[in-house]
């Protein structure tokens, strides 16, 4: 499998451990990321509010750039662009689709690509992103194939953040309400998955620039939700999300009174130990806040014994039974 | 098939041979008010088709259906001596009966009209008015060039069985079934599950009246299993249908009960012994238990138990037999076998009821992830006396009463990433529960969240007022999500709504300790399934199709078939037995005709150049054609024949051939149809 690749600027800094796992990952899924040469910003969440045009001729060179790349590469029918940042994922998507659905915006972006010598035809990529292309290309099984140290007995919060299946234009792969992909991702990897109900809410974006109050709550809310459900980290998808959550938990802590400690990894992290890597092959080491006591759980290297399942104790004569689930959703 | 049916027709498909004089057709085109009129210059086709060949007469009218314009038909048919009659307007669905009742009334044999259908073809097709009008004179010329061939026919007649078949014994089907039997005529009820009874049976109280459910429904259900002309048939399943209106052959299979029904009493003692119990998924909906021989409730009809052998410890292990040695009378019967029981039909009246929508599609408002989210069935079977609280209202741990309680509506309605229609019950069924709760636990606050109140029905409003006066909150909101998410200490371990409240513009968090999902109503997952088996459609939500939503509700596309209660649509109590009753009283109605007229459009085969083949004889759908070894040729038993043309198409030596539809009427009305093909204004391309 071969995929065009769009890092972003997140996964060359602050996110940069979110690259390193994801390449070390690749190699051993077989899949190959071709970084789209000479990439510039996607225009992150600001720029289409200040203008829009430039933000999409912004975003379209590097559409224009991707298509062109895998045209001369023979790529894939039709070639498909994989952006690991939700923020990046849905700035391409977008523009894409308004380019698609406006001939007239089309023609202008194109006027502008044209002063580079690019063009772009809407609709050309299929852009995705990528723990789409993971859970629905690669496969659970693929990856369930992979896994030689399984994460038992950590527990995990899945974190997909707003962006990823919401609006949801065209390469919509999970339910926007309550999103079940990383969920199945993480039992395929041997964790246990706690219930998160906050799974899809805001992590505060840039309203840590701008109004740090609102942020705080907002960050204060999931880590106590995770803390609640006594999650051993967060495990998220998008370099914004990892960066709030991680690097002002000390804050929240000093704002609020409380004591969190909770590691939050990327998901392409936890995919690389399971599949045997080393915690420095994956960036372990380089979050704010230190993901090893948590890993010391599954690092403890030799694996313990899976204790033998208990019997489930003797429901009391009154309570009511629960309601069934589909069996893939039982911890 | 067998020489009986052929008895049961009159006449001939084909018609005496005549009209041999000169074609004297008259052309008459609809404006349909604005319908046709303002699309179709209707004026100018009828000018047009008086200029044709064989047209007598061509006029344009206001509405040809009216009785003047059918009156001036008749008139024309004696004055101007037309031989041949066209109509311009609708679809033959609408009016085709119409019109041939106007050339009968004129003396002119019915099967002498052909109507051209200018409207739903036409004139609601398109707003460009030359290309209409230019389709309306090609649909004319093709329905003249095939009048001028058609031959007279004579109708067939079939006798009508006068029993009847009931698919489903929920409280339609046993409506259906009583008002049959009542009438004197012989109905065979049949029911997929042990008892009959359906959802109705579940509930607790009806609304708006409160009415105990069981007392209102048992004493129908002791009705139709003492009812000398009703043949009660649970545990079972129809497998296949075959013939058509009035002659249906019908097999059912009776599943084996392992209970031999002639020596059991109902005494229950196997009930009470077998040491297996099983959450029970159907009747109790998950919310209790069943032991693996089971009866669905007390007043369970009939009141023979059944084994569920895929958790029955003999049929799983081999041993056990616990219910065999403790039967007084010896009726358990481990080695009773599936019965395969052929029925003979004369209409079909199918009740197969709803599903209630899974609330786990929904994963946001926590149904299956969090304990104290129950679902309206659920919530029904907990108030319910004999259900597994004997009517506590308490949370999942069985004990506790709770003391705040969110009922949520339209789970699964009005949203169009589920289902987008309303599900007609649930507004009044919430109300119903927020009484109960008010009732049961006196001291629990309610909270009620709905988009609209849907409370249209005789005492319906009058309901609402009164719970709203029993002090239920009602807030207006769909709601986001329910979490035990919490954000402060005001909300630990509660589930918290989250809801826009619509009327003052705000979201709100609710915490409450219990939450009813109203989840809605939707077809049945095999509903296709049984369309397919019984030949009726479904629309795309599954539900079946009547023949006319508003005029006809009750009948299908297909004779003989008839739709009644929530397989056609969501509904409750009330109309599901207003639907029963009808069905009942149009299956009685054509019993009381005792024979029915039908379309003489059926296929022959002419001996002389039938190759015998035998390629029509597989093709068939209706096992009409039977092979004479003797001969070696084919033939059509007409009375079996639904004139479906497969056979005609599909005769390698074109002997076969469908009255009303013979090669040349058709190729004649495609000769029309194209009449302006080689129009010189038309590119015509020669072969090189």
């Amino acid at each position: 499998m071969r995929y065009g690749y769009y890092p972003g600027c997140s996964l060359e800094r602050n996110a940069s451990a979110y690259h390193t796992s994801l390449m070390a990952v690749a190699e051993r899924l077989g899949v190959e990321f071709a970084e789209v040469d000479d990439w510039n910003c996607c225009g992150a969440t600001e720029f289409i509010a200040v203008n829009r045009l430039r933000a999409y001729a912004l975003a379209s060179r590097n559409l224009a750039l991707a298509a062109d790349q895998a045209r001369s590469t023979n790529g894939a029918d039709p070639a498909q662009l994989v952006a690991p940042c939700s923020a990046c994922f849905l700035n391409l998507s977008k523009v894409d689709r308004y380019l698609e659905d406006s001939p007239a915006l089309a023609a202008d972006v194109n006027a502008a690509l044209a002063a580079g010598g690019l063009h772009y035809e809407a609709g050309s990529l299929r852009i995705r992103h990528l723990l789409d292309v993971i859970v629905n290309d690669v496969g659970y099984e693929q990856i369930a194939a992979r896994v030689n140290s399984p994460l038992r007995g950590m527990r995990i919060a899945p974190y997909y953040g707003c962006l990823i299946v919401r609006p949801g234009f065209r390469e919509r792969f999970d339910d926007p309400e309550y999103p079940t992909s990383l969920d199945k991702l993480m039992r395929v990897l041997g964790a246990q998955v706690v219930d998160f109900p906050l799974k899809t809410h805001c992590c505060g974006g840039h309203m840590t620039q701008i109004s740090r109050d609102v942020a705080l709550e907002l960050i204060r809310r999931l880590l106590k939700n995770a803390a609640d459900y006594q999650a051993d980290m967060i495990v998220t998808l998008c370099p914004m999300c990892q960066l709030n959550l991680d690097a002002f938990q000390e804050s929240v802590n000093e704002q609020f009174g409380t004591n969190y400690r909770i590691p939050i990894l990327f998901f392409t992290q936890l995919m690389g130990l399971a599949f045997g890597l080393s915690p420095a092959a994956v960036g372990i080491g380089k979050e704010f806040i230190d993901a090893r006591p948590a890993l010391a759980k599954i690092g403890a290297a030799a694996e313990p014994a899976a204790p033998a399942p208990k019997r489930k104790p003797r429901r009391s004569d009154q309570g009511l039974p629960l309601p069934q689930m589909p069996e893939e959703e039982q911890p | 098939m067998s020489p009986e049916h052929a008895d049961r027709t009159r006449g001939s498909p084909h018609g005496a041979p005549g009209a041999e004089q000169e074609p004297r057709v008259g052309v008459y085109v609809c404006h349909c008010g604005h319908n046709i009129a303002n699309t179709v210059a209707v004026d100018e086709v009828a000018e047009w088709a008086g200029g044709q060949a064989h047209v007598t007469v061509a006029r344009d009218y206001k509405f040809m259906c009216s009785s003047l314009g059918q009156e001036l038909i008749e008139q024309d048919i004696k004055e101007r001596g037309l031989n041949r009659v066209v109509v311009a307007a609708c679809s033959p669905h609408m009016h085709e009966k119409t019109f041939r009742n106007t050339c009968q009334r004129a003396g002119l044999n019915p099967f002498l009209f052909e109507m051209a259908n200018i409207r739903e073809l036409g004139s609601w097709a398109t707003d460009d008015r030359e290309a209409a009008t230019q389709k309306a004179k090609a649909q004319v010329k093709g329905a003249v060039e095939r009048a001028v061939l058609q031959r007279p026919l004579d109708p067939l007649y079939v006798d009508i069985n006068p029993n009847t078949l009931v698919v489903g014994g929920g409280i339609a089907g046993l409506t259906a079934a009583l008002e049959l039997a009542n009438a004197g005529y012989h109905v065979y009820l049949v029911e997929r599950d042990s008892s009959i009874g359906g959802h109705m049976a579940k509930l607790d109280k009806t609304f708006p009246t409160l009415d105990c459910a069981a007392c209102i429904l048992t004493p129908k259900m002791v009705d139709a299993e003492n009812h000398p002309n009703i043949t009660l048939m649970t545990w079972s399943e129809v497998l296949s249908v075959h013939g058509y209106v009035g002659n249906f052959s019908v097999r059912v299979r009776k599943r084996a009960r392992f209970i031999n029904e002639e020596l059991c009493t109902g005494c229950g003692t196997c009930v009470e012994k077998c040491p297996v119990r099983i959450i029970d998924q159907n009747f109790e909906v998950g919310l209790g238990y069943r032991k693996a021989v089971y009866r669905n409730f007390p007043q369970a009809i009939p009141k023979y138990p059944v084994i569920d052998p895929d958790n029955c410890t003999f049929f799983q292990r081999g041993k056990c037999r616990a219910c065999e040695i403790v039967c007084p009378t010896d009726a358990i019967d481990f080695k009773q076998k599936d019965e395969i029981v052929d029925l003979e039909i004369g209409n079909i009246i199918l009740a197969t009821g709803y599903e209630q929508f899974d609330a786990r599609t929904i994963p946001q408002y926590g149904y299956g992830r969090l304990a104290n989210v129950f679902t309206s069935m659920e919530f029904e079977r907990m108030v319910n006396a004999a259900g597994p609280t004997a009517g506590r209202v308490v949370l999942r741990d069985g004990v506790t009463a709770p003391k705040r309680v969110g009922i949520i509506h339209c789970v699964g309605s009005r949203d169009k990433k589920y289902h987008e229609y309303c599900s007609r019950a649930c507004c009044m069924a919430a109300l119903k529960f927020a009484h109960l709760v008010h009732e049961r636990v006196p001291e629990a606050e309610v909270f009620n969240f709905y988009i609209d109140i849907r409370a249209a029905g005789k005492h319906y409003e009058e309901f609402y007022h009164r719970v709203l006066s029993e002090g239920a909150h009602l807030i207006r909101g769909r709601v986001a999500e329910v979490t035990d998410a919490a954000r402060g200490p005001g909300e630990e371990g509660q589930l918290i709504i989250q809801v826009e409240d619509t009327l003052i513009g705000k979201q709100r968090r609710i915490p409450v300790d219990m939450v009813i999902l109203m989840a809605g109503m939707e077809a049945r997952k095999d509903a296709r399934q049984v369309a397919n088996l019984f030949g009726l459609g479904c629309d795309f939500e599954g539900w079946f199709t009547e023949r006319h939503a508003k005029l006809d509700p009750v009948v299908t596309m297909t004779e003989g078939i008839l739709i009644a209660g929530a397989c056609q649509g969501p509904k409750a109590i009330p109309e599901s037995v207003a639907q029963g009753s009808a069905a009942a009283a149009r299956v009685a109605g054509m019993i009381g005709q005792r024979t029915m007229k039908m379309e003489p459009v059926r296929a022959s085969i002419d001996a002389d150049s039938c190759s015998g083949c035998r390629i029509c004889n597989n093709l068939c759908p209706y096992h009409a054609i039977v092979y004479h070894e003797d001969r070696r040729v084919s033939e059509v038993l007409t009375a079996l024949c639904q004139g479906c043309g497969a056979c005609v198409a599909a005769c390698p030596s074109a002997a076969i051939s469908g009255a009303h539809f013979t090669r040349d009427q058709v190729m004649a009305q495609i000769e029309g149809i194209l009449w302006d093909a080689r129009q010189p204004e038309v590119l015509w391309l020669e072969p090189a």
